[in-house]
């Protein structure tokens, strides 16, 4: 019976990896598979209850458009594409000189967090049609509302995490005599670094929205436009294969801030 | 630890004592901390502070460590002011939380105090030890790339002490560094630091809350009182060196403890 048993069963190590192996397995495969199930729902409610295309369009329409008009659709990507970067860059890059200068003085605190605050509470559809009247129709406007998107959460964070130095930690920079130049590039920026990128997780997919909204009030060139291009021509695969390109792009500036952050946030 | 041999207690130093209080004060706001202490503390022994809590045990090693001015009276290390002794690095200091940076291995924390100042010219003093040797001292050979992170809390408090020993400073001060610890790991610790204190011949002020951890560790427990932080009694612990584990068990030892408990009570 004892060596049956010891014949049947492999060493427990090798039993422990197949059922990690297993877990890993499902784990991409119930998401996955649930994601294929309701688009195959949604192909069968549309032909069951016979709806038409332009209200909406079923999955196999929305892939031939995909495929057919894919070189309009990469012509469209790359503006918002530029718009979107070009808006993370410089509204993050703002914030996080802004976040230094509010921790290294309280009274530039004190004096701009209140229209930080204001501008924040703006919706962001009442302020680009201002942006675009001041900056034309050219990507600038664009730009710009993608970086007051990013400008807010990366700001806060940013402060929180330049301030999450931990009292002790502080304390024994004075009692090695460190500078305050020292204090910040060897304590306050490597601790802000976990927070900074929460905030660039948020703001990489909010640039993309700023871009888009920018793109609705006024442009001929972007998926913002061709969103509202498709809309009015009730041309909905297009618009729906727009949707989806749209959120490729924010999956995919999220997926690049992840990864940097994973290469560079160790701890 | 029976391979090291313990130095004359006091010879290293010339006559110099290590710290000196006269009547120094401490305030917060219209709270008294410590009120008028006179202290005298000889150089290479080793001292525990015990008292009740709000005696003033933190604020003195801080007011000791220059971290926090004296309102009235004279503090001086080795015959300098606090200020000097700090840009000196005569001391150094070990707090309670390990107070190490999450980001930098335990090698790069160890290493820290030699990057500050470094740019601006101070003048380190480091002793006959490497970081790599400091590491292997308090028996962390093997570890020197693991993050914080990776350590117990035992390893990262002695890596918090290997740092502090980096610059050989004369006085070594330590607010309640094995606090937070379990009693097995507490014991142990216990022992290497007894043994790093023989072989350094470093001057240790010790605050601890344990009435067995100060009579075990101290050749004289200082007895403070509170409200506002005076002090009760010095009491000389004479215990055979070196102190071994099995001391505890013994009737002397628990003599001293018992003193300082019904001491304690009249604090």
């Amino acid at each position: 019976m004892a060596v049956i048993e010891n014949l049947g069963i492999a060493d427990p190590h090798a039993l422990a990896r197949s059922a990690a192996r297993k877990e890993r397995l499902v784990s991409t495969i119930v998401p996955i598979a649930t994601a294929v199930a309701l688009i195959g729902l949604w192909q069968l409610g549309v032909r069951a209850f016979g709806v038409p295309t332009y209200i909406a369009p079923a999955p196999s329409d929305v892939a031939v458009t995909f495929v057919e008009k894919f070189p309009l659709l990469m012509q469209n990507f790359w503006p918002t594409f530029f718009e979107s970067v070009a808006g993370f860059v410089v509204g993050n890059l703002a914030a996080i000189l802004i976040a230094v200068a509010f921790v290294h003085s309280r009274n530039v605190e004190r004096a701009f967090f209140p229209i930080a605050v204001f501008v924040n509470t703006i919706p962001i559809l009442a302020i680009a049609p201002i942006l675009v009247l001041i900056f034309g129709p050219g990507m600038t406007a664009k730009v710009v509302i993608a970086a007051l998107i990013c400008f807010f959460p990366t700001l806060v964070n940013m402060v929180g995490g330049l301030q999450s130095v931990s009292p002790q930690t502080l304390e024994l920079a004075r009692i090695l005599s460190a500078s305050k130049a020292e204090v910040f590039w060897k304590m306050r920026l490597p601790s802000s670094l976990p927070f900074l990128f929460s905030a660039l997780k948020i703001s990489a997919t909010t640039s993309v929205i700023g871009a888009i909204v920018g793109e609705w009030v006024g442009a001929d060139l972007g998926l913002g436009a061709l969103i509202i291009d498709a809309t009015f021509n009730f041309n909905s695969p297009l618009l729906y294969a727009t949707v989806l390109m749209s959120s490729g792009l924010s999956v995919l500036m999220f997926a690049l801030v992840t990864l940097a952050e994973r290469r560079i946030v160790r701890w | 630890m029976e391979t090291l041999v313990g130095q004359p207690v006091g010879a290293t130093h010339g006559s110099a004592p290590a710290a000196r209080l006269d009547a120094a004060t401490v305030r917060f706001g219209t709270y008294t901390a410590i009120d008028k202490l006179d202290l005298e503390l000889e150089a290479g022994a080793f001292y525990t502070i015990l008292g009740p809590s709000g005696c003033g045990k933190s604020t003195l090693l801080r007011l000791v460590s220059d971290l926090i001015p004296a309102a009235g009276g004279d503090v001086s290390i080795f015959g300098k002011t606090t200020e000097e002794a700090r840009l000196a690095r005569e001391f150094a200091f070990v707090f309670q939380d390990a107070a190490l940076l999450p980001w930098r291995s335990a090698l790069k924390n160890v290493e820290l105090p030699l990057e500050i100042g470094r740019k601006r010219g101070v003048a380190i003093p480091t002793g006959p030890r490497n970081p790599r040797e400091l590491l292997e001292l308090v028996g962390l050979k093997g570890r020197e790339n693991a993050l914080p992170h990776e350590l117990s809390g035992g390893m990262r408090q002695r890596v918090a002490i290997a740092r502090a020993l980096l610059c050989q400073p004369k006085l070594l001060l330590m607010d309640e560094p094995f606090g937070a610890l379990d009693e097995m790991t507490r014991d142990r610790l216990n022992l290497q630091l007894l043994d790093i204190w023989r072989e350094t011949g470093t001057t240790i002020l010790f605050v601890t809350h344990s009435i067995s951890e100060a009579v075990f560790l101290g050749q004289k427990v200082i007895m403070l009182r509170a409200n506002p932080g005076r002090l009760r009694e010095i009491v000389d612990i004479d215990l055979p060196e070196p102190r071994q584990m099995k001391l505890r068990d013994t009737p002397e030892f628990n003599r001293y403890c018992s003193y300082l408990r019904e001491l304690l009570e009249t604090c």
